[in-house]
């Protein structure tokens, strides 16, 4: 499936819930199921420091693919982080660069990705798309 | 008693909804709302008086200097300041510390030493820090005790002879803790040391009396007293801001201007370099009549009230612990539940119309302290209502069960 289809596939899942309640608790099952960070990748190094929930972000190369794993201490933003590891990992370089994250607003999760929602969550988006940008010009 | 529904009439913006419910406003910490006779007179500024001040010979001019001058009067007399100059304009509580600091860097050397305390919001923190820095004085805290409470037997260890100046806050913003600041001040003068009183989250809970206090400066916004955002007083002994020298330069702070040599201008005019906001500054004179017309004695047992209700509500939460206890407190609840971030509950909350501050409060060291990564914090004003802290209480609970 390629990013888009992806996305799709999210948009219809969160098209199935009536409200903002249904919503939000299935981003915090998302957040409760997310699977574990590595503990060595728990580092200062790849702390993203929001104001309000940190964020932890470690980026691997697999067979000229990216494969992220996340964390954070809030558990909406690791259910978010969650949907975006779905969406940008196990991923080439390229295809991460021309994706964009304008799913999220139709997922009605807008707000969670707002600037002064200080939440890690955007600084980490930033982040993915970095790696992707160094991986690509190594090559 | 306070006719609570009368007095909610007075602000617009609390009828408004917020994601489909009606707004809950509990974060007057961070900001308080404005009643209409607030925004009546802003536009009223604009549409009937704007002029620039103390410069035109014309009539407009003289009736903007007029009211501008008329509410720093206003000011003068409730907080009960001896002369009308002492009371200087600035852009807010962040400015008027500023001012200070800035201003003692010449009196300062080296072993000399400053003292703030570890209930301080960051604007009473870092231009201590800077100040320090330039001048090879030392930053000394006041530590706290798990209650957060200042330790006053600590204080009185950390002062001495090489104390130049002391800042505290009045109340602090992120537990609510009222420090008894009289005794400290007395403390710091029989050492020979100035004293700062930030006071930006005390003025919308009582009237301080800078006599009485004997402080050397306080400072506060208006924006969290019912007034405008972009204006703020700092009051100084007439003495110390004789003494030290003006902020900024520029006009209006001048008496004459040669390449060769500027003398300044006599207060207030010395701190307050270019055209200041001079809306802000008369408005802030409304905000200030608003609120003694209402009466703060009546303000603080009302809130007293709230607080009582809200802590008694919130703590029947299994799991749910209140960060600050301290004896003295005003209408503040900073509070986490175990095993949940703040961040999560006020995203939830959110969602219910109820507005609450979550994350450090601009106030780490107490984070740090407490080995937390910060709290949900409910500030009430007078306008708020029990059945609003019934509304916060019910959604808490909701959000808890969503996210355990």
């Amino acid at each position: 499936m390629t990013i888009k289809e992806i996305q799709h596939e999210i948009v219809d899942e969160f098209s199935m819930f009536e409200d903002w309640e249904e919503r939000f608790q299935y981003v915090i099952d998302l957040g409760k199921t997310l699977p574990l960070i590595d503990a060595q990748y728990k580092t200062d190094e790849n702390t993203i420091k929001g104001c309000q929930s940190k964020v932890w972000l470690h980026a691997e190369e697999v067979d000229e693919k990216i494969v992220f794993t996340a964390d954070s201490d809030a558990i909406i933003t690791k259910g978010i982080i969650a949907i975006l590891i779905r969406v940008f990992s196990n991923r080439t370089p390229q295809e991460i660069l021309a994706a964009d994250t304008a799913f999220i607003d139709e997922i009605g999760l807008k707000e969670q990705l707002s600037p002064t929602r200080a939440n890690g969550l955007v600084s980490m988006i930033k982040q993915i798309k970095m790696y992707a940008l160094a991986y690509d010009s190594k090559k | 008693m306070l006719d609570i529904q009368k007095i909610r009439a007075d602000f617009p913006i609390l009828s408004q909804k917020v994601n489909g419910h009606p707004l809950v406003y509990f974060d007057n910490g961070a900001t308080s709302q404005k009643p209409q006779v607030v925004l009546d007179a802003i536009s009223e500024y604009y549409s009937q008086t704007n002029a620039n001040i103390h410069r035109g010979v014309h009539s407009l001019s003289q009736k903007a200097t007029d009211a501008y001058e008329l509410s720093r009067k206003k000011i003068q007399q409730h907080i009960n300041a001896q002369h009308s100059h002492e009371v200087i304009f600035t852009s807010g509580t962040t400015h008027g510390i500023n001012a200070i600091a800035n201003g003692f860097a010449s009196l300062l050397q080296k072993g000399d030493e400053v003292l703030v305390s570890a209930l301080e919001h960051h604007s009473n923190i870092v231009p201590w820090q800077m100040l320090c820095e330039r001048t090879g004085a030392v930053l000394k805290v006041i530590p706290i005790n798990q209650n957060g409470e200042l330790i006053q037997t600590e204080y009185d260890k950390l002062l001495s002879a090489n104390t130049k100046i002391v800042a505290v806050n009045h109340i602090s913003n992120a537990l609510g803790t009222i420090n008894p600041i009289a005794e400290m001040i007395r403390k710091a003068h029989t050492v020979g040391a100035a004293v700062l009183i930030d006071g930006a989250q005390a003025v919308p809970h009582l009237k301080p009396d800078v006599q009485a206090l004997d402080c050397d400066f306080y400072v506060f916004s208006g924006h969290k007293m019912c007034g405008p955002t972009g204006i703020g007083i700092l009051y100084g002994k007439e003495a110390w801001l004789n003494q030290l020298p003006p902020y900024q330069g520029g006009g209006e702070m001048i008496a004459t201007v040669s390449f060769e040599k500027t003398t300044y201008a006599d207060l207030p005019h010395k701190f307050e370099a270019g055209t200041p906001n001079i809306e802000g500054g008369i408005v802030l004179g409304t905000a200030v009549d608003y609120l003694n017309s209402i009466g703060f004695e009546h303000i603080a047992a009302y809130e007293h009230e709230l607080l009582d209700y809200a802590t008694e509500k919130l703590s029947e939460i299994e799991g749910l612990n209140i960060v600050g206890t301290a004896k003295e407190k005003t209408s503040v609840i900073s509070f986490n539940i175990q095993g949940i971030h703040p961040y999560d509950i006020g995203t939830i909350i959110d969602k219910k119309g109820i507005a609450v501050r979550t994350g450090h409060h601009c106030a780490q060291p107490i984070m740090d302290f407490f080995c937390i990564p910060g709290t949900i914090r409910a500030s009430f004003a007078f306008y708020n209502t029990k059945e609003e802290i019934d509304i916060l209480v019910e959604a808490v609970k909701k959000a808890k069960a969503m996210l355990l």
